[in-house]
């Protein structure tokens, strides 16, 4: 096995164990905020039991969540990296150690025989979303996906008559439906435009955006905030009991669209919000850069 | 909001206090089944054949685990609840035939679960999704495990010695009060007001 594969190995590893147990400060900050502020009887009790978890996790070096999720990777591959190719391979391992080792629920099943690989890995599964960018080093992003709110996600063509007002729509339709069933309070990623596929892929990316990170264009940022205080305006709350928090954060991005289509996709995660972060330098040093290394 | 503390096997009497909104912590015996263990449990039933475990007064807890094996003995690392509506079709012929009290999991049950709850004694304790360590350390013992090689290991039926099992938000009661339905009922009302809020 060559260095390079070895370290992409190993690092993807410690990213998916470090994304299942310890979540990003951002998600923490965010969930403490919200507690605070909850004043429903039942959303307090859902909170107490959501920081209790999230600190034993921590404590016991274990999974904070038992459905450790389809295993997902973002990677940007620096033009100027070498042994691209060995990437695929080493993430797939990894899939396979962590499985293992952590250890993560098998949960890649084929939907066709109902069988469940055992090892978190079948046909697509770790699947790679690829980016080529121009640096030297290699960014990978472990992104552990819970099916509970993957059940929700959900994409629809509106019409461009609609446009704007009736996004929000969508949207607000999307999360009143959803209800209890994402483990609110959740992250909900918006994208319109595109196409069916490239609205969903783009809302799904959007929720790998820290929370304390706003929207870099003023406009869409101003509509995530709008779209935050409808969302919890429903009163939906933790886990679909009732209270002030449905949300934690809305995210959006858009493609430009055909004339005739207004495709939005509604992409939500639950409040274990999972994704750990690595960049691999062609010297082979690496740098974690939303956890600090065990 | 009262917080209740019950040991199995739970009597009809008991759950009978329980009411929405309150907090119950179960102590005994819980076992773990899904979409898979469900069906194959009433086929049991309907056939005549035993569980491993008397099912009556214990508590069902919709949960894939991860379990694992240390020496001969199986351990439960993570064990949070998953959704629970895709048992509505099962949950009222499950309470009727084996008399559970308590069915533990998380997003709520339809109509058809909170009937069977309120004719024959039982509730629905909403523990909170994703808090899986948290339910794993109130796990002190896998008394036993069924249909492990067929099912795998989130949908097989584990038999969990649990302590202080909790904290579960009484969310249907006995008395046909299903906390869900009326959240969903509110955020209903609200939707036109939030469209007209928006489109302003």
């Amino acid at each position: 096995m060559t260095e390079f594969k070895k370290v992409v190995e190993d690092t993807a590893l410690s990213l998916l164990k470090l994304a299942v147990v310890q979540l990003p400060s951002d998600i923490k900050d965010a969930l403490n905020r919200a507690y605070k502020e909850e004043t429903s009887e039942a959303g307090r009790v859902q909170f107490e039991a959501i920081l209790k978890d999230i600190e034993l996790a921590e404590k016991e070096n274990t999974p904070l969540c038992q459905d450790t999720g389809i295993i997902i990777f973002y990677v940007k591959a620096g033009a100027k990296a070498k042994d691209l190719d060995a990437i695929e391979t080493a993430l797939q391992n990894a899939t396979r150690r962590a499985t293992k080792e952590i250890p993560l629920r098998p949960n890649a099943v084929d939907p066709f025989t109902q069988k469940n690989s055992g090892d978190n890995t079948g046909r697509y599964i770790p699947y790679i979303n690829w980016e080529i960018t121009k640096s030297d080093f290699v960014e990978i992003t472990a992104f552990p996906k819970g099916g509970g709110s993957e059940n929700v996600c959900t994409i629809g063509m509106i019409t461009p008559g609609e446009g704007i007002n009736g996004l929000k729509k969508f949207v607000i339709d999307a999360i009143i439906k959803a209800g209890a069933m994402p483990c609110p309070p959740t992250i909900v990623g918006v994208a319109a435009g595109g196409g069916a596929d490239i609205s969903i892929k783009l809302a799904k990316a959007s929720l790998l955006r820290p929370l304390n990170e706003p929207n870099p264009n003023p406009d869409l940022d101003k509509l995530e905030r709008e779209l935050y205080e409808a969302a919890n305006s429903t009163g939906i709350g933790p886990m679909g009991l009732g209270g002030k928090f449905t949300v934690l954060g809305v995210r959006v991005d858009y493609a430009h669209r055909h004339p005739a289509s207004y495709p939005v996709a509604v992409a939500f995660q639950c409040w274990a919000a999972r994704r750990a972060t690595a960049r691999i330098y062609p010297d082979g040093t690496v740098e974690y850069l939303t956890h600090k290394a065990r | 909001m009262a917080v209740y503390r019950f040991k199995t096997p739970i009597s009809e009497e008991e759950v009978r206090k329980l009411k929405v909104n309150d907090v119950l912590y179960v102590t005994g015996t819980i076992v773990t089944a899904r979409d898979q263990a469900h069906k194959r449990a009433l086929e049991y039933h309907k056939l005549g054949k035993e569980l491993p475990v008397k099912l009556e007064g214990l508590a069902v807890f919709h949960c894939g685990p991860i379990v694992k094996k240390e020496g001969d003995k199986w351990v439960a690392v993570a064990a949070g609840p998953t959704t629970s509506t895709r048992m509505d079709q099962f949950e009222d012929e499950f309470i009727k035939a084996f008399k559970v009290r308590v069915v533990i999991g998380k997003g709520g049950m339809g109509k058809r679960t909170a009937d069977a709850m309120q004719k024959y004694g039982a509730v629905y304790g909403a523990f909170t999704g994703g808090a899986g360590v948290l339910a794993a350390k109130a796990i002190k013992n896998v008394r036993t495990v069924e249909w492990l090689q067929d099912l795998g290991m989130p949908e097989a039926f584990w038999v969990f010695e649990v302590e202080d099992f909790g904290p579960l938000s009484i969310a249907i009661d006995s008395y046909g009060n299903n906390l869900y339905e009326d959240v969903k009922k509110k955020a209903e009302e609200q939707r036109m007001k939030i469209y007209e809020k928006l489109s302003a």
